[in-house]
């Protein structure tokens, strides 16, 4: 039964606070502007997601967010934290205790199964749950021992994400985890952010092609020729279940 | 930190890489094989050494002299510096043994009755030491004994200055003196023609004449002694009494052949280990770009998750050891198990009481570390690349390959090649680079094929050059005394002699500026027919100018070349001192030789017509009978014979060799398998995808195998003359590094040698050829089309 949920208050404390953010690629003789000056606020708990065409730079604002890029000017803010001053050790350390990754072609490690592919990041982590935790959290709790050559894509992708929520992280950044994906498929592996974001209050940001999905979110920002084109808050979020496309 | 999970990808990382890592960590294991089997023995042998020396006295200063009365003893042990001394009788005699029918070379040394000497002791291995007053009591060297079977209580007969007289064995005994037993001025032992035995001074002086005196004096020397000195000292006292000059341990003949052989086998542990490592080194630098460049997107998600640039770094390196420890493991093994069967053929050569072969914990350390070494340095910037790739970067695909039609299809020829022909060529010409290494990888393979078998080729033309092209004589008569030409004219009458030279040898110091050295000169007939000299490549030497033609060597030792004056000291007769030009320097194979004209000798001597020996050519079918007469004439001293020559030759270094050879075409084997089987794995990974997609497309197994078979045997092609030609250049290398005053080998590659190592290599890339096309046929279509390119 369609039971819509009401959308989050902005909350009080925000995780990231991104301001002027440009980021500039050299292409051999060519300059591409990735980035020409977003400013962007993500708050505890929120979901967001960001839409945009192609080559509009929805990665790299995600990648610049997760520490995985640096910008080539503007300042992005992680709690108290100035991001942009880090050096490469301490965006390490930064990724590792509070960013979940999921990717669009899942970047399982072949030669792992689905429990050690888990198991890789909370090896690592401060206060990580069991992999087999994290991977009942995603429905996949038969098959922590199968490689990711004997899953689906969709089940290699709820993999993805229970490697990325397995270490309790502060933030969730997903980049099109539906990509790759049919419907229902895409619809189990939402399910499975949405319930990370309400469980444990994980800020979650999710780039996807496709509008439906905006419907999930509290927050819904459109990137264009890298910059901020529009954004709207959802009055009301649709669950995962209830989306159709 | 425990990173189970990081542990897991790399054991099954290496697993699934298994083929290719066993294939390098075997190229490694031949490396440190070579390594260990090199710097044990050499540690085994200095071990050796250095305890039978102290143990038994070795002397730091000889001298042989005519005979000098005892007294004089006195006068050398005032010599500064001389710690002990110890003065004998040395003679050489004619033995007559019973299973022999040419004559052999006894020299008997004296030694104390009363107690065992202090300097050069014995080691006594079997019997007992003489015991007074008893005649004809004997101690034989070992050497000796075991080719005859002697044990003690058998009796050998020896012509006793021109008596017969009967040797009784009563022990078997080794001498540091004797370590490489050689007759004096050969450079090859013969244990079956020459013994040492030691017999009581009271009994062997008189029957010399030599009551009250000596010819031969030992010394030890005082810790910091100048031995330089010494030795100018004592030659300065014996000069009147028929020295033939003192010389140190470095110039001892025993042990001049074992420190040789240590310097070799120095040599070889950096050589051989250095080829090999730096091709495993390579290898490894190939497959792990290469892993690499695949596990880029898992690389960027490690990163994601937290993992340090240091930490994606050390695990690829952690593979990386892994591989270089599992060689340096199965390279330890093979090398201690190589290295107790040279020590096994060293005693064979080498008289030790005892050569047990040891492996030194630190030469393991060293071999492990010196592994380790070799693969980080491969992987070195295969690993930096992947420690310091940026994640966000990674995590795009690799832009795809940039094809540009070939240079065939700009000059619109791409008619006149297949499809299949053309995709090679433009793999080819797309990435050169690639191309190029695998190139040379192959053409190492090739080249180290060369060098592991060289060897035999070099030695078995210095056999021929030296024994039938320059001496074709079948004897060496040496005399007692140096006595009238006439006699070798009488030579021509004993049974079977056909033809007779006539030679003249003196011992001699050679002096030019501040270098000096003892040399005998050989003075020949010019135009000889029998013994005749050549260099090393065959050239004869013609002997038209009455100066000295010296070995290369020497001459570099001497500083001396052509034209130069030198200053020649005879140690014997009237022991004339004059000065005489270089006349030709000669590129010969062994040794530091000195020759002369017969008739310029002879005019600086002083004397008509005197000779100290003869070549012979004598018919195969009557030498029993002329060694019968031989053996009992009183003048002759002793009996070369060529054909013993060549069989010590052949059982020694020939011998050697071979074993070397196998080892070394063993492990050029598997380092042409090695480079070969990655360089055709890595084609198929890098183009698994593709190929995949032409056999969806419709392409046989055939075509798709075909594509990369020929892309193969283009590298293999291109390969083999180039590795061939780093195979001659590597070997002169190797020569250099034995080159020493022994031996000098020259440089010689037969068309087989080329040929043998051009075919190995093409059964590598047949066999690897197989193996991928297999691997084909198992191509995975839909999984590869599943994954992300
Ligand atoms: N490493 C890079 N080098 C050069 N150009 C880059 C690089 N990364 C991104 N770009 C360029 O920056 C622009 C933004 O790229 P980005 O990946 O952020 O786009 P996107 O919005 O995620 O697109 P898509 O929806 O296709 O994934 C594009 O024009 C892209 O080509
Ligand atoms: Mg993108």
């Amino acid at each position: 039964m369609p039971a819509p949920v009401a959308s989050s208050p902005p909350a009080t404390a925000a995780v990231f606070q991104a301001r002027g953010l440009t980021k500039t690629y050299h292409v051999g003789e060519i300059d591409i502007q990735a980035l020409r000056g977003v400013d962007l606020d993500l708050f505890e708990g929120e979901f967001i997601v960001l839409l945009g065409p192609s080559g509009s730079g929805k990665s790299t604002l995600l990648n610049i967010l997760g520490g995985l890029d640096v910008p080539t000017a503007g300042t992005v803010r992680y709690k108290d934290h100035n991001l942009t001053e880090y050096d490469e050790a301490a965006l390490t350390r930064y990724r590792r205790d509070h960013v979940g990754f999921v990717f669009q072609f899942y970047n399982l490690i072949p030669s792992l199964t689905a429990r050690e592919n888990v198991a890789l990041v909370t090896d690592i982590a401060r206060d990580p749950m069991p992999p087999a935790e994290a991977l009942r959290l995603v429905g996949l709790g038969e098959r922590l021992d199968h490689f990711p050559s004997q899953l689906s894509g969709g089940e290699q992708q709820r993999v993805a994400i229970a490697r990325a929520v397995a270490k309790r992280p502060q933030v969730l950044l997903c980049d099109e985890p539906t990509g790759a994906l049919d419907v229902h498929t895409g619809i189990v592996v939402l399910e499975a952010i949405e319930k990370v974001n309400r469980e444990l209050g994980t800020a979650t940001a999710v780039i996807t092609h496709n509008a439906v999905i905006a419907k999930m979110a509290d927050r819904v920002i459109a990137l264009s020729d890298g910059r901020i084109a529009t954004e709207h808050r959802n009055d009301t979020k649709t669950a995962a279940r209830e989306l159709e496309w | 930190m425990i990173l189970a999970a990081l542990h897991r990808k790399l054991t099954r990382d290496l697993w699934s890489m298994k083929g290719q890592a066993l294939a390098i960590a075997l190229v490694m294991a031949s490396g440190i094989a070579t390594f260990i089997l090199s710097a044990a023995t050499m540690a085994s042998l200095q071990q050796t050494m250095d305890t039978y020396y102290d143990r038994h006295g070795f002397a730091d200063v000889f001298a042989q002299l005519k005979r000098a009365p005892n007294r004089l003893a006195q006068r050398i042990a005032e010599i500064p510096g001389v710690a002990q001394l110890d003065t004998r009788v040395v003679v050489n005699v004619n033995l007559d043994v019973e299973d022999l029918a040419e004559p052999a070379l006894g020299r008997i040394i004296s030694v104390p009755e009363s107690h065992e000497p202090w300097i050069n002791g014995l080691y006594l291995r079997e019997g007992r030491y003489i015991e007074p007053n008893r005649r004809g009591e004997v101690l034989v060297s070992e050497a000796f004994a075991k080719v005859h079977g002697l044990v003690p209580g058998d009796t050998v007969r020896a012509v006793i200055n021109g008596r017969r007289d009967v040797l009784r064995i009563v022990g078997i005994a080794l001498s540091p003196e004797y370590v490489y037993q050689i007759r004096p001025g050969d450079i090859l032992p013969d244990d079956k023609r020459f013994g040492v035995f030691w017999m009581s001074e009271r009994e062997l002086a008189p029957a010399f004449d030599m009551e009250g005196a000596f010819n031969d004096v030992s010394l030890i020397l005082e810790p910091g002694a100048s031995e330089a000195e010494v030795i100018r000292r004592l030659d300065a006292l014996l000069d009147p009494y028929g020295g033939l000059g003192a010389y140190g341990r470095a110039d001892h003949p025993s042990h001049q052949f074992v420190s040789n052989e240590l310097r070799e086998l120095r040599g070889m542990a950096v050589i051989a280990p250095l080829i090999f490592l730096l091709v495993a080194a390579f290898l490894l630098n190939v497959v792990f770009t290469r892993l690499i460049s695949t596990q880029r997107e898992q690389i960027a998600a490690l990163k994601a998750f937290g993992y340090s640039n240091w930490q994606v770094g050390w695990h690829y390196m952690q593979m990386v050891l892994v591989i270089a420890i599992v060689g340096a493991i199965i390279g330890t093994g093979l090398g201690t198990w190589m290295g107790r069967g040279l020590a096994v053929m060293y005693t064979r050569f080498f008289h030790f009481p005892i050569l047990a072969f040891s492996l030194p914990p630190r030469v393991v350390v060293t071999a492990i570390g010196i592994s380790m070494g070799a693969g980080s340095i491969g992987t070195l910037t295969a690993v930096r690349r992947a420690a310091i790739l940026p994640p966000a970067q990674a995590m795009r695909p690799e832009p795809p390959a940039n094809f540009k039609p070939t240079i065939l299809e700009r000059l619109g020829l791409q008619r006149l090649v297949s499809p299949a022909a053309r995709t090679i060529l433009r793999e080819l010409e797309r990435r050169p680079l690639k191309a190029a290494i695998s190139c040379f990888g192959i053409a190492m393979a090739a080249a180290v094929l060369v060098v592991g078998s060289f060897m035999k080729d070099s030695v078995d033309y210095v056999l021929d050059l030296q024994f039938r092209r320059a001496q074709r004589e079948t004897m060496t008569v040496t005399l007692n005394e140096p006595i009238s030409g006439r006699a070798v004219r009488e030579m021509l009458h004993l049974p079977g002699v056909l033809s007779a030279e006539a030679f003249r040898s003196v011992p001699a110091r050679l002096r030019h500026g501040h270098s000096t050295r003892r040399v005998g000169v050989t003075a020949i007939e010019p135009g000889a027919q029998l013994f005749r000299v050549m260099d090393i490549h065959g050239g004869l030497v013609e002997f038209d100018r009455g100066g000295l033609y010296l070995s290369t060597k020497l001459g570099d030792i001497l500083g001396a070349g052509p034209g130069d004056l030198v200053t020649l000291e005879v140690l014997e007769s009237e022991r004339p001192v004059v000065q005489l030009p270089v006349s030709g320097l000669i590129d010969d194979f062994s040794g530091l030789s000195a020759y002369m004209r017969l008739d310029a000798l002879h005019r600086l001597m002083g004397e008509q017509d005197r000779v100290s020996g003869a070549y012979l050519a004598a018919d195969d079918a009557r030498t029993d009978r002329l060694y019968t007469e031989l053996k009992n004439m009183p003048a002759v001293a002793g009996v070369a014979l060529k054909k013993a020559t060549v069989e010590s030759f052949n059982k020694v270094i020939a011998e050697n060799l071979m074993r070397m050879r196998a080892a070394n075409v063993i492990f050029a084997v598997i380092i042409a398998f090695g480079v070969v089987y990655n360089s055709a794995r890595i084609s198929l990974a890098e183009r698994s995808r593709e190929l995949a997609t032409l056999r969806v497309i419709g392409f046989t197994r055939a075509e798709v195998a075909s594509i990369l078979m020929g892309e193969l045997a283009v590298l293999t092609l291109i390969a083999i003359p180039l590795g061939l030609a780093l195979g001659y250049t590597l070997s002169a290398a190797v020569i250099a590094s034995v080159d020493s005053e022994l031996f000098r080998i020259p440089i010689v590659v037969n068309r087989t040698t080329y040929g043998f190592a051009a075919l190995v290599v093409i059964l590598a890339a047949v066999v690897s050829g197989l193996v991928v096309i297999r691997r084909i046929a198992h191509l995975d279509l839909i999984e590869v089309l599943k994954t992300r390119g």
